[in-house]
């Protein structure tokens, strides 16, 4: 099958751009990694990069071509033992705004270069969603690892991102790659040194990091060897597992508030009515944690050994489930956004959450998550903290309860909410308020509303 | 009696001992330290250091032989033995008083006398047979080391049959000299001794000198002592030593063939024992299997509390191993994170025989016996600017890469001064570097070390010098 070679979005904003160059003819080879094209957007000029090998069938876009749409067809790539013939399929590309007329190259005034520094955020974005950058290393920033690690990773196909480095200041080392192709790590123990025969079982040195990581077949035989099925650890999952297991070392509390939802549940029905509307219950929830965290804004940080970040911003996760793990896309700042423009953001974020196409920046960069599992009837759950957020609000089911109300048994809609916090960060007192704050919005809904 | 009681003890002041000691002591335990002898252990005292003081001396007089090759002359060269020794003591007097020194700085207590072990994190500390005192500690690490070894009918007896302790302080010089076991004791002992003139003869078991090096390093390094004069047999073991009034006559077994040889000393090189013995072991749940004291890899016995470094616990014997396992144990036992198990193949090892011997990780055998494909680089003194300016141009240095992988796995050196040019290899090992990185370090010209790098690009059949 030929590949079709998609408009690539080379900043997070970008919608459109223009092809300012060719680097390749139709009928050039293309290996993964050579430049084929110079694409212009609004901001620079960049480089467009092979992800994969062959031959370049059919350039689809001319040079030149303006507003190109992001994920528009610009050319097809024959693979290997395709010939022209493949390509009678393809349509040629719906003309996008007319290339400019074949000015003289000097009058077109040359795109300016600045190929050579990376896009701010996101490189062009690969037809999966990456991995969210595990253990702290910042999205973009320099993973540091040994030379023979890196080489390692690269002929076992690992992500170094999702690997935890033991070497000094946390730099990934071959110990490290040997470990995550084994799966999942083998315990320290294990280090094979020569002629030396462990005696007895070590304690946990006080000031590590004391997860334990069991290989598989420890697991088997702890477990007293019941059969099993192998399933291999995909990079979300081992992502998933590196996050989970890194927040045992924040020190967690919980705190439940029991939220009467009737109030919330008329408004949600009349703004649905009134505008045609779809928005859930989650959505409130969603801008009565942003407007919770506005009242009280030290929850709003992430701890670091340096110093608190408190975050100027309220950016919301959501945990969304996916068949093959979970993924947390980004209300970003849903303490300004209408409960309207919320719901239907979260819909586009889920979909395309589901379909694997969320981009590095709309997962990573959440200041507190929002988890909810009242859709599979939970009636009140506790959350782990995904650092280095201080906070996640566990939500469970809205149902009917007997409440006391002037001393009176009266049945209201209760839903349980607990949120879990990082106490090094937000005090018992603090993350109270917060709660009280939380639950105050959620009864009193008029204010979500503004 | 002051104190009697610390967080951490470490029986033993060698070089494993007393830097386990400073270590405890930087990270706030209060420490300290038992010692017999002399604070510095054998290395200090009877090993390393002195016998790198003696072998300076005969370098200087391999200079004077060959004054005229650098544009010299001189009359009357001579040496006085006694001289010689005395330099050699004097360096280690200064350097056993410099660790009493660094003991005090670093307020730690220095017991004098010897240790027993009570069980459960206790001692006794005697001196002369006389007690010194009851100690106890929350972690104890045993760091007694281990010295020379005897075989029935190989002993010691100080007088003709020396070890390495009488090798070194020589009244005068033997005119023929039986140096038994060519490990790197043994062949810096004949090293030094041919370059004073003695008439020597090393005799090894295994079949070639220097055995732990890789086999084309043991090969150079056997010419060259062969060109030098000193006899070798190798695959011979020596069966008696006949001692007469002021000479030993030795037998040698070769295969099937025999033959005497009359020598006026003898040292016996045939490696060492742990020192394990009358220290209460047997009180405590740490078990010794061969004179060394077994351990797993952060240095732990079997006995809750007690940990053992340096040569009692094995090969490789070498002081910068025990440094190493002393601080290690000290970090795991104050619970640093950041501690990882000793890695044996990041151990330099270096012979200062002339010329000098020094290496890091695998040899090409071991490294294809582990079923890895390699790359092997080489290069020659001899193609070298300065080892030429130096007069030195015989050497080679070898280096073997994981053909998958681009890891070093070992560097192998014979030539002048490659005992300090080891180090580089052993950093870019320690830092897992591959032949990327050291093909891209510019290294500076002219220096020795350009043959580092030219025996990586040779590995990658890229060597400019060749």
């Amino acid at each position: 099958m030929p590949i079709e070679l998609l408009m690539p979005a080379l900043s997070p904003t970008m919608t459109e751009g223009n092809l300012a160059k060719w680097h390749k003819k139709e009928g050039d080879a293309v290996k993964a990694g050579d430049v084929i094209a110079e694409i212009e957007t609004d901001k620079a000029t960049m480089e467009f990069e092979a992800v994969d090998e062959g031959t370049l069938g059919k350039i689809l876009v001319p040079e030149g071509a303006q507003g190109v749409k992001v994920n528009q067809p610009i050319a097809v790539l024959l693979e290997e033992g395709e010939d022209k013939s493949a390509l009678a399929n393809v349509k040629p590309a719906a003309a996008p705004a007319a290339p400019k007329p074949a000015a003289s190259p000097q009058a077109a005034a040359p795109p300016v270069k600045t190929a050579a520094s990376p896009p701010p955020a996101a490189a062009p974005a690969p037809p999966r969603a990456p991995a969210p950058a595990a253990n702290g290393h910042a999205p973009g920033a320099r993973v540091f690892a040994s030379p023979l690690a890196r080489r390692l990773a690269e002929q076992g196909k690992i992500d170094l991102a999702a690997v935890r480095g033991s070497g000094p200041h946390g730099r990934i080392i071959r110990h490290d790659i040997e470990a995550a192709l084994k799966g999942g790590g083998a315990p320290r123990a294990a280090a094979p040194v020569q002629a030396r025969a462990p005696l007895v079982p070590m304690p946990a040195p006080s000031g590590g990091g004391g997860i334990t990581r069991y290989s598989r077949d420890q697991v088997h035989a702890l477990a007293g060897g019941t059969p099993f099925t192998d399933i291999p650890i995909t990079g979300m999952r081992r992502v998933i597992a590196n996050r989970l297991a890194e927040s045992e070392v924040v020190p967690h509390y919980f705190l439940t508030v029991d939220c009467e939802l009737d109030a919330l549940l008329k408004a949600r029905a009349d703004i649905n009515d009134a505008l045609g509307v779809k928005t859930s219950v989650n959505d409130f929830v969603i801008k009565a944690t942003a407007l919770a965290l506005r009242k009280v804004p030290m929850v709003n940080a992430s701890w670091s050994e340096d110093a608190i970040l408190k975050w100027e911003e309220v950016h919301v996760s959501v945990a969304v489930a996916l068949p093959e793990g979970l993924i947390t896309p980004i209300i970003k700042n849903a303490d300004k956004k209408a409960i309207a423009l919320i719901s239907s953001e979260m819909r586009e974020l889920a979909e395309r959450a589901k379909a694997g196409k969320l981009k590095l920046e709309e997962f990573q960069g959440g200041t507190i998550s929002v988890s909810n599992l009242g859709m599979y009837g939970t009636r009140q759950f506790t959350a782990v903290i995904n650092p280095p957020q201080s906070a996640i609000i566990a939500v469970g089911a809205g149902d009917k309860r007997p409440v006391v109300k002037n001393d009176q048994l009266a049945v209201a809609t209760v839903m349980s909410c607990t949120g879990t916090f990082d106490h090094r960060v937000v005090d018992g007192a603090l993350g109270a308020q917060f709660m009280a704050a939380f639950k105050k919005l959620i009864e009193a809904p008029g204010a979500l509303l503004i | 009696m002051a104190e009697t009681s610390f967080d951490t003890i470490v029986i033993g002041g060698g070089p494993g001992g007393y830097v386990a000691a400073i270590r405890a002591a930087q990270l706030g335990m209060k420490t300290a330290v038992i010692e017999r002898e002399n604070l510095g252990g054998i290395c200090l005292n009877w090993g390393c250091i002195p016998t790198k003081a003696l072998l300076r001396s005969a370098e200087v007089g391999h200079i004077l032989q060959h004054l005229g090759d650098y544009g010299f002359s001189a009359k009357d060269i001579a040496f006085d033995t006694k001289k010689i020794v005395e330099r050699s003591r004097k360096v280690a007097k200064q350097l056993s008083n410099g660790v009493g020194f660094l003991m005090k700085k670093n307020k730690i207590t220095v017991i004098d006398g010897s240790a027993t072990l009570l069980g459960g994190g206790k001692l006794s500390v005697s001196k002369d047979n006389k007690p010194v005192g009851d100690f106890a500690a929350k972690t104890i690490i045993v760091a007694t080391g281990a010295r020379a070894r005897a075989m029935p009918g190989l002993e010691p007896d100080g007088k003709l049959i020396w070890t390495y302790r009488e090798a070194m302080v020589p009244e005068k010089l033997p005119k023929s000299l039986l140096v038994i076991g060519s490990g790197a004791i043994g062949i810096e002992f004949a090293s030094f001794y041919r370059d004073l003139g003695v008439e020597v003869t090393v005799v090894e078991v295994l079949d070639r000198v220097l055995p732990v090096e890789d086999e084309e390093i043991s090969a150079f390094a056997k010419k060259a002592f062969e060109k030098q004069g000193m006899k070798i047999f190798t695959s011979t073991q020596v069966k008696e030593l006949k001692k007469n009034a002021d000479s030993v006559v030795a037998t040698l077994v070769q295969g099937d063939k025999s033959q005497q040889l009359e020598v006026e000393r003898v040292i016996l090189a045939i490696g060492i024992v742990g020192n394990v013995e009358n220290m209460g072991l047997e009180k405590t749940k740490a078990k010794v299997d061969r004179t060394h004291i077994v351990i797993d890899q952060w240095c732990a016995t079997g006995e809750p509390g007690l940990y053992a470094i340096g040569d009692v616990v094995g090969p490789p014997w070498l002081a910068h191993k025990a440094m190493h396992e002393g601080v290690m144990c000290v970090e795991r036992i104050a619970g640093l994170n950041t501690v990882h198990p000793l890695d044996v193949s990041n151990i330099p090892g270096c012979t200062y025989c002339r010329p000098q011997v020094a290496s890091v990780g695998l040899t090409e055998a071991k490294a294809k016996a582990e079923g890895r494909q390699v790359k092997v680089g080489h290069f020659p003194f001899i193609g070298n600017g300065k080892a030429i300016a130096l007069g030195e141009p015989e050497g080679l240095v070898k280096t073997v890469f994981d053909a998958k992988t681009g890891e070093l796995l070992g560097a192998h050196m014979v030539g002048a001064e490659v005992t300090e040019l080891i180090q580089g290899y052993a950093i870019a090992k320690t830092m897992e570097g591959t032949e990327q990185e050291l093909m891209s370090t510019i290294f500076p010209h002219p220096t020795l070390s350009e043959m580092m790098h030219e025996s990586v690009l040779d590995a990658y059949g890229r060597a400019l010098h060749i």
